[in-house]
């Protein structure tokens, strides 16, 4: 009964913050709305909001700024930036631009998955890590650079990823 | 280049003087290169552009060279100017062509001589115009599928996203089911996140197929079902062709288009081996009196007691039928109960022509011919079968319909016209307008007045017009006086009515229907614009004229026929008093009326799918 209960409470609490979100997202909307091209900038919100934009997502946003849903899942779907799959609590980025891919970025992305289990795109199990590949971060004097949520980690080599990856909960 | 000075005379407001190939021209300003050169007969190729409907220079077939110009432009894109020197055929512009005409094989199955489009394909066509003799680039091939609709079958592994069907669904009928998705050479052209058509707010217009210029999207085709009953000695085959397609099929054939084919096609048909040639018109006619019976109907209850739903809404294209079920899901009950006129005939061929022959209705099978893709849908909606047989067995396009008469070995153009069979093929001019926007409400209102007043109504006073700002609509008025006893009701009444093609315009009129705006009695909608002539099913044209001509070959059949109300069709009264009895009565509605199923935008009013 207590354990029933429990579960109840917690599947009242997402509920409740699922519908947080979709209302944020719909202030989001409701600020774009008249104005001309901002599709994708509603689609940045969004994301920061609900962490991706699955098919409902996409939905909500199409209906509120009057667009087709299957146009505004050409534009998700266009640009790697959006994600249609939940993204992990932490999302490691690696950059494999000119400079971090010859100071060993690629090591750097091997190491990971066979570290974390999975491969680049996929996300663990617990939901805690995803790899990403990114183009240059800009940071080339910094080589190879790892971006993990908005942290800058230097000059990584594969021997540093453990402790790194520790400091992540 | 050699020079060429084309600045010789002052030009005139709203010209552009060039020079196309040595040759001076004149343009009107706005017009693009390609269409100043196609005015003039000098031919640039394209695959892409579609006149009024897409121009996106994404194909890069119609490059030309531009006097000043660093690099070739796509002539689909660029405005003429005044002074303009443009080189079409340059060897610079051959070699650009050739090549990405190239590069667009090299992405493309090549098994031509396996395709339904072959003889029929833009780039077929294309390719062999630019010369093209050698497979010279091979690679991988980018990823596609193939999806299967009752009316549509889109393939996307021939798709070379040109993205005329993304045009026509989203910008001319205004629905967006498919457009671009992913990026670069994995991308895609269909409905959003790799859903189907089919779970989309697709109405299975087809006016996507008729546009695609490769066979990625076609019709889902019943050829061979149709050859296997003709040659089931079982079965007898009765067939029916709606007005459109004898406007239409003859451009199949390299004829006029819009010249009226319908003596040619009776002879064809019968040469087919189809054991009984019917014709839907007579069916449109029934159409005529259930539904101007229930516009009358509705409109004693709504003066009456202002009970009858008003405005009705016409119910013979099946496409308008889907589009409001997903749009406009609360309004079903403002649409005719009337099934449309070739499923009207199916149940009067499978009853009361089955009847008369002595047989069993299921050894009828009954195959219409339409101008349309979302009949075939429409065949196989769960309310459209009457005494557990389906009211119609298969339909063909009249795209589908040449194949066959070509597999037959039929010489189409010279063949001797002979007539419809018996009862069922009679129709009046009525009916014919049918194909055409307007035309069941001008055939409605010939009937609905005459029932009325006992009075002809003038003919020419039926042709509705739009106003300015609201070009997708035509109005009229119609004010019944000196009515007959029995519709007193309606003295005095004026009938407001509206007519709209395409589902631009249908979602206007919804607009106004919903904000109670416009005060309609009575609505026609066609889903595709300009009515059947233009339907999905037709021969695919790239020439806007070509419609023009259909329908008024249309018009030109109605008034060349001696009989010219629906009410007056002796074959239609005899069908009453020997076994519908009357307009609405108890058979007409188990047999000719039927009901809808509000779906919603997202499908969402349907329930859980059962797969």
């Amino acid at each position: 009964m207590g354990t029933d209960t429990k579960q109840a409470n917690l599947l009242q609490d997402d509920a409740a913050e699922e519908r947080e979100k979709l209302d944020a997202i719909q202030a989001v909307i409701q600020t774009y709305r008249d104005k001309p091209g901002c599709l994708i900038a509603v689609l940045h919100l969004a994301q920061e909001i609900y962490g991706y934009l699955p098919l409902e997502v996409q939905r909500v946003i199409a209906e509120g700024m009057g667009e087709t849903l299957s146009h505004v899942s050409g534009v998700v779907s266009f640009y790697s930036y959006f994600s249609t799959v939940p993204r992990a609590r932490h999302a490691i980025k690696i950059c494999l631009g000119t400079a971090c891919y010859v100071r060993g970025g690629k090591r750097i992305v091997d190491r990971l998955e066979e570290e974390l289990g999975i491969s680049v795109g996929e996300r663990t199990p617990d939901g805690k890590f995803s790899i990403i590949i990114t183009r240059c971060l800009g940071a080339c004097g910094l080589a190879p650079v790892v971006m993990i949520d908005e942290d800058v980690h230097q000059q990584v080599n594969p021997d540093k990823i453990e402790k790194i990856l520790a400091k992540y909960q | 280049m050699e020079k060429v000075n084309v600045k010789q005379q002052k030009a005139k407001p709203g010209v552009a003087r060039l020079n196309i190939n040595g040759k001076d021209i004149e343009a009107k300003e706005g017009q693009t290169i390609l269409q100043a050169a196609q005015d003039y007969n000098i031919y640039v190729p394209s695959l892409c552009y579609l006149e009024g409907i897409h121009q996106f220079g994404g194909c890069r077939m119609c490059m030309v060279e531009v006097e000043g110009m660093k690099t070739l432009v796509a002539s689909c894109m660029v405005k003429v100017k005044d002074g303009m020197v443009v080189r079409t055929n340059t060897a610079k512009v051959r070699q650009a062509r050739k090549i990405n005409c190239e590069l667009l094989l090299s992405d493309h199955p090549q098994d031509c001589l396996a395709c339904e489009r072959s003889g029929q394909c833009e780039l077929q066509t294309l390719a062999r115009t630019l010369g093209i003799t050698s497979h010279r680039f091979r690679g991988e091939l980018s990823p596609g599928s193939v999806e299967v609709t009752p009316s549509i079958t889109r393939d996307t592994t021939k798709c070379i996203q040109c993205r005329r069907c993304v045009s026509v669904c989203g910008h001319v009928q205004g629905i967006g089911v498919l457009d671009a998705q992913g990026r670069g050479f994995s991308t895609v052209i269909g409905p959003a996140s790799g859903l189907n058509i089919e779970e989309m707010d697709c109405t299975n217009c087809g006016q996507c197929v008729a546009a695609c210029p490769v066979n990625a999207l076609s019709e889902t085709s019943s050829i061979q079902k149709v050859w296997d009953a003709i040659n089931d000695p079982a079965l007898r085959v009765v067939v029916q062709v709606a007005p459109a397609v004898r406007v239409g099929i003859g451009e199949e054939f390299g004829m006029t288009p819009g010249q009226a084919v319908t003596g040619k096609l009776a002879t064809a048909l019968k040469e087919m081996l189809f054991d009984d040639i019917f014709d839907t018109n007579f069916a449109a006619d029934l159409t005529i009196l259930e539904e101007g019976t229930e516009f009358l109907e509705r409109a004693k209850a709504a003066i009456k007691n202002g009970k009858g739903v008003l405005p009705m809404i016409t119910s013979c294209s099946p496409g308008w039928i889907k589009y409001l079920e997903h749009f406009y899901p609360d309004y079903t009950a403002n649409l005719s109960t009337c099934k449309s006129p070739h499923m009207m005939l199916g149940a009067v061929i499978k009853s009361y022509y089955a009847h008369r022959l002595g047989v069993d209705p299921k050894s009828l099978y009954v195959v219409s011919i339409m101008p349309c893709t979302a009949k075939k849908f429409e065949i196989e909606r769960p309310e459209m079968v009457n005494d557990g047989c389906r009211n119609v067995d298969a339909v063909l396009t009249t795209r589908e319909l040449a194949r066959m008469i070509r597999e037959a070995g039929i010489d189409f153009e010279n063949l001797q016209p002979s007539e419809f069979d018996l009862p069922l093929g009679l129709s009046t001019g009525a009916a014919d307008i049918f194909g055409v926007t307007g035309g069941v409400m001008e055939a409605a209102m010939r009937t609905v007045y005459e029932l009325v007043t006992g009075r002809e109504m003038p003919l020419e006073h039926l042709r509705a017009s739009s106003e300015k700002g609201h070009e997708h609509i035509k109005k009229a008025e119609f004010k019944f006086e000196n009515c007959l006893p029995q519709y007193d009701f309606l003295e005095g009444f004026t009938a407001r009515v509206a007519v709209t093609s395409g589902f631009v315009g249908a979602k206007e009129l919804m607009e106004q229907v919903a904000k109670g705006e416009g005060g309609y009695h009575f609505i026609e909608v066609m889903g595709c614009p300009g009515g059947c002539v233009t339907g999905g099913g037709q021969p695919r044209s790239t020439l806007r004229t070509a419609w023009a001509s259909r329908a008024q070959g249309l018009y030109d059949v109605d008034s060349a026929k001696k009989l010219r109300k629906s009410h007056e069709n002796p074959a239609i009264k005899k069908l009453y008093t020997d076994f519908l009895l009357e307009p609405l009565s108890h058979k007409s509605h188990e047999l000719l009326h039927t009901h809808y199923t509000p779906r919603g935008k997202y499908n969402e009013r349907l329930g859980p799918r059962e797969d």
